[in-house]
């Protein structure tokens, strides 16, 4: 890659669930401003990985630091402090909130009022609603969700309601952002849609991104670096072409040559 | 030739987040506050005392929605935690605490019992929290009548009216204005809370506890706050009601009280502030009903009397289901529509 520093640091990560091994010795690194894909069949272990950087689950061993700080052994909800934010393969929205209040939970650990301040809903908590509101809108129009600022998540349709996710993650105003899947079940107006958000995301606003993606066409597309998992394991990490032409990814990943496409 | 506009436009998000945002709205408001205050002169003091019991009930429904509706927390102990702030102020006002101080007292004994039951809501989901809060029902209720020391346990603890600089509430309508402000700081906050960073929080806990939590809102501090705000609330209301009735037995704080607050949110809409408010006025007017019922059919048939009395609690528990059937977001969905309506009217389109 050109030589910058990681952002995020995976050291020899293993995370076994009673006797099935969903990662073993993963080692990887995404690069500070890079889109970095991780790609792999079904069950390879791409949601355990984002998990493990999130903390929803904890590693078996191994080690992984954001920045040169240890995110091992740090709660969840404390890891946005340190500029990760995620979305969920299946879409995990507060269903009964707003778009707009959807995004401003996504902010939540930017907001620095406490319960009193709440109850009161006085001069301090009113300016920060209202700053915070102002940067929640920005994210809104860039996303073109607009139209469904006052709509109750949970009565949108499917491909809206996948951008309202990045939306909720964009909030936070993220280092790193992890999406998982952002395109699956996405029709192709919608999947080209959302790969432009994501190239603008990193470009744009420079937020890195680390992304799992079955479609091959968007990730050979948008990535600058690709790891392959497979059982658990690296098989293969690199540029997108260099991982395209690598015949252990080929036959592995895909059984034979013609089933990777090559970009689009 | 002037315009009317045919919607509503804000300017500043501010504007748009008021809590009224027309005109039309405040002056229903402003409408609706100056009937409140006419009210006691107007009315009767038997009615007086059914809207003294109804606003108690709407501290004691919003805080459970707040719970429950919008934090997504089950709760059957609601009335006991109401119980605890009644024997706290009530304790307090005895011992010669000024009224405030032995409310306010009493809401935060009640919140410090309610986080304590609360704890176990960072592990136990639906209906085995519901259980565990069904236990601190039972526990709170053999500590009414076994405390008798504190509680004067089933004889009951006798409390005076309240007085605040000399001023004593000793009758229905004096202290219908006091329990009215009261109930109106206490709705004032939920409604803030909802509308700001906590209350997105609570909701987002009931929607999707795993992305509440990658969003950074810490799930164990964050519920713990809903059940110590919840009770602290609860225990207001527990508060007035000692100080209004003058006269409190662990009885009163049963299971069937807070299965009756379940009820108000559920018939009211759950998560809603005005829901609760619906809720409470329903279910606390419902026996009124059926008593105006009674009597007027016994005019006519006093046979049918006798088959309606008995009814009373099925009659409750049939409203329940029906709402739970036909309107299961509640009356607040009714209200929401209502207002749709009117907002725009005559060009409602
Ligand atoms: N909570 C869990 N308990 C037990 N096993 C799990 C759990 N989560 C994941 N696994 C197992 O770990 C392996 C990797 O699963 P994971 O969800 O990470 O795969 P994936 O690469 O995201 O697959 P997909 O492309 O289908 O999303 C699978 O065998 C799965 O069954
Ligand atoms: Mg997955």
């Amino acid at each position: 890659m050109n030589g910058s520093s990681p952002l995020l640091d995976v050291q020899e990560v293993s995370l076994t669930f009673k006797n099935v091994a969903a990662l073993s010795r993963v080692t990887c690194r995404v690069d500070k401003g890079s889109i970095t894909s991780l790609i792999g069949p079904n069950g390879a272990g791409k949601t355990s990985m984002l998990n493990c950087i999130s903390g929803r689950y904890t590693p078996t061993k191994g080690k992984i630091s954001m920045d040169g700080r240890e995110l091992t052994g740090v709660p969840a909800h404390k890891r946005t402090g340190f500029g990760l934010a995620r979305t969920f393969q299946n879409i995990a929205l507060f269903r009964g909130l707003s778009v707009l209040d959807n995004l401003m939970v996504g902010r939540h650990s930017r907001l620095g009022y406490g319960l009193l301040a709440s109850i009161l809903y006085l001069g301090k908590a009113r300016r920060e609603e209202t700053r915070h509101r102002r940067r929640v809108e920005e994210i809104i129009d860039f996303l073109n969700l607009s139209p469904y600022r006052h709509t109750i998540a949970g009565h949108l349709p499917y491909g809206v309601q996948k951008k309202v996710e990045l939306g909720r993650a964009l909030a936070a105003e993220p280092q790193l952002l992890l999406l998982d899947e952002p395109m699956a079940g996405m029709n192709l107006e919608e999947t080209e849609d959302m790969a432009r958000s994501i190239l603008d995301i990193n470009e744009e606003w420079g937020v890195t991104v680390f992304l799992v993606e079955h479609d091959m066409g968007v990730v050979m597309d948008i990535s600058d670096h690709v790891i392959v998992l497979d059982f658990g394991r690296v098989l293969a990490s690199g540029t997108p072409q260099a991982v395209q032409t690598n015949p252990k990814v080929v036959s592995a990943y895909l059984g034979d040559e013609d089933g990777l496409y090559k970009g689009r | 030739m002037s315009m009317h506009k045919c919607g509503l436009f804000y300017t500043t998000y501010a504007a748009e987040d008021g809590l009224f945002r027309s005109r039309f709205q405040k002056l229903c408001l402003g409408l609706f506050l100056a009937a409140m205050l006419a009210l006691p002169q107007l009315v009767d003091s038997y009615a007086v005392s059914i809207l003294n019991l109804i606003l108690i009930a709407v501290i004691g429904a919003v805080s459970l929605n707040l719970l429950t509706g919008m934090c997504g927390q089950m709760s059957l102990g609601h009335g006991a935690f109401v119980g605890v702030g009644a024997y706290g102020a009530a304790i307090l006002s005895n011992a010669g605490a000024p009224f405030v101080a032995a409310l306010l007292g009493g809401g935060a004994i009640s919140a410090m019992v309610g986080m304590v039951f609360g704890i176990p809501s960072l592990r136990l989901k639906g209906i085995y929290l519901a259980i565990s809060t069904l236990a601190a029902q039972l526990i709170l209720e053999y500590v009414f009548l076994h405390a008798s020391s504190l509680t004067g346990g089933a004889n009951g603890l006798p409390v005076d009216p309240p007085q605040i600089l000399g001023f004593a509430f000793d009758t229905d309508a004096r202290i219908f204005y006091l329990i009215l402000a009261v109930t109106a700081l206490c709705v004032l906050a939920v409604t803030n809370v909802s509308r700001t960073r906590h209350g997105r929080a609570f909701v987002a806990i009931r929607d999707y506890h795993q992305s509440a939590e990658n969003v950074g809102v810490n799930l164990f501090a964050y519920k713990l706050q809903a059940f110590g705000l919840s009770s602290f609330l609860a225990g207001v209301a527990g508060g007035l009601w000692s100080h209004y009735t003058m006269y409190i037995t662990p009885e009163q704080f049963s299971m069937g009280l807070s299965i009756s607050y379940l009820a108000m949110i559920i018939i009211g809409g759950m998560g809603s502030v005005i829901g609760s408010i619906f809720g409470a006025a329903f279910i606390t007017l419902l026996p009124e009903m059926l008593n105006l019922l009674i009597s007027s059919l016994g005019g006519i048939a006093p046979d049918l009397s006798a088959v309606i009395v008995p009814m009373k609690e099925g009659v409750f528990g049939l409203m329940l289901v029906l709402f739970l059937i036909f309107e299961p977001e509640g009356l607040a969905r009714k209200w929401r529509l209502t207002k749709a309506y009117w907002k725009l009217y005559p060009f409602a389109y």
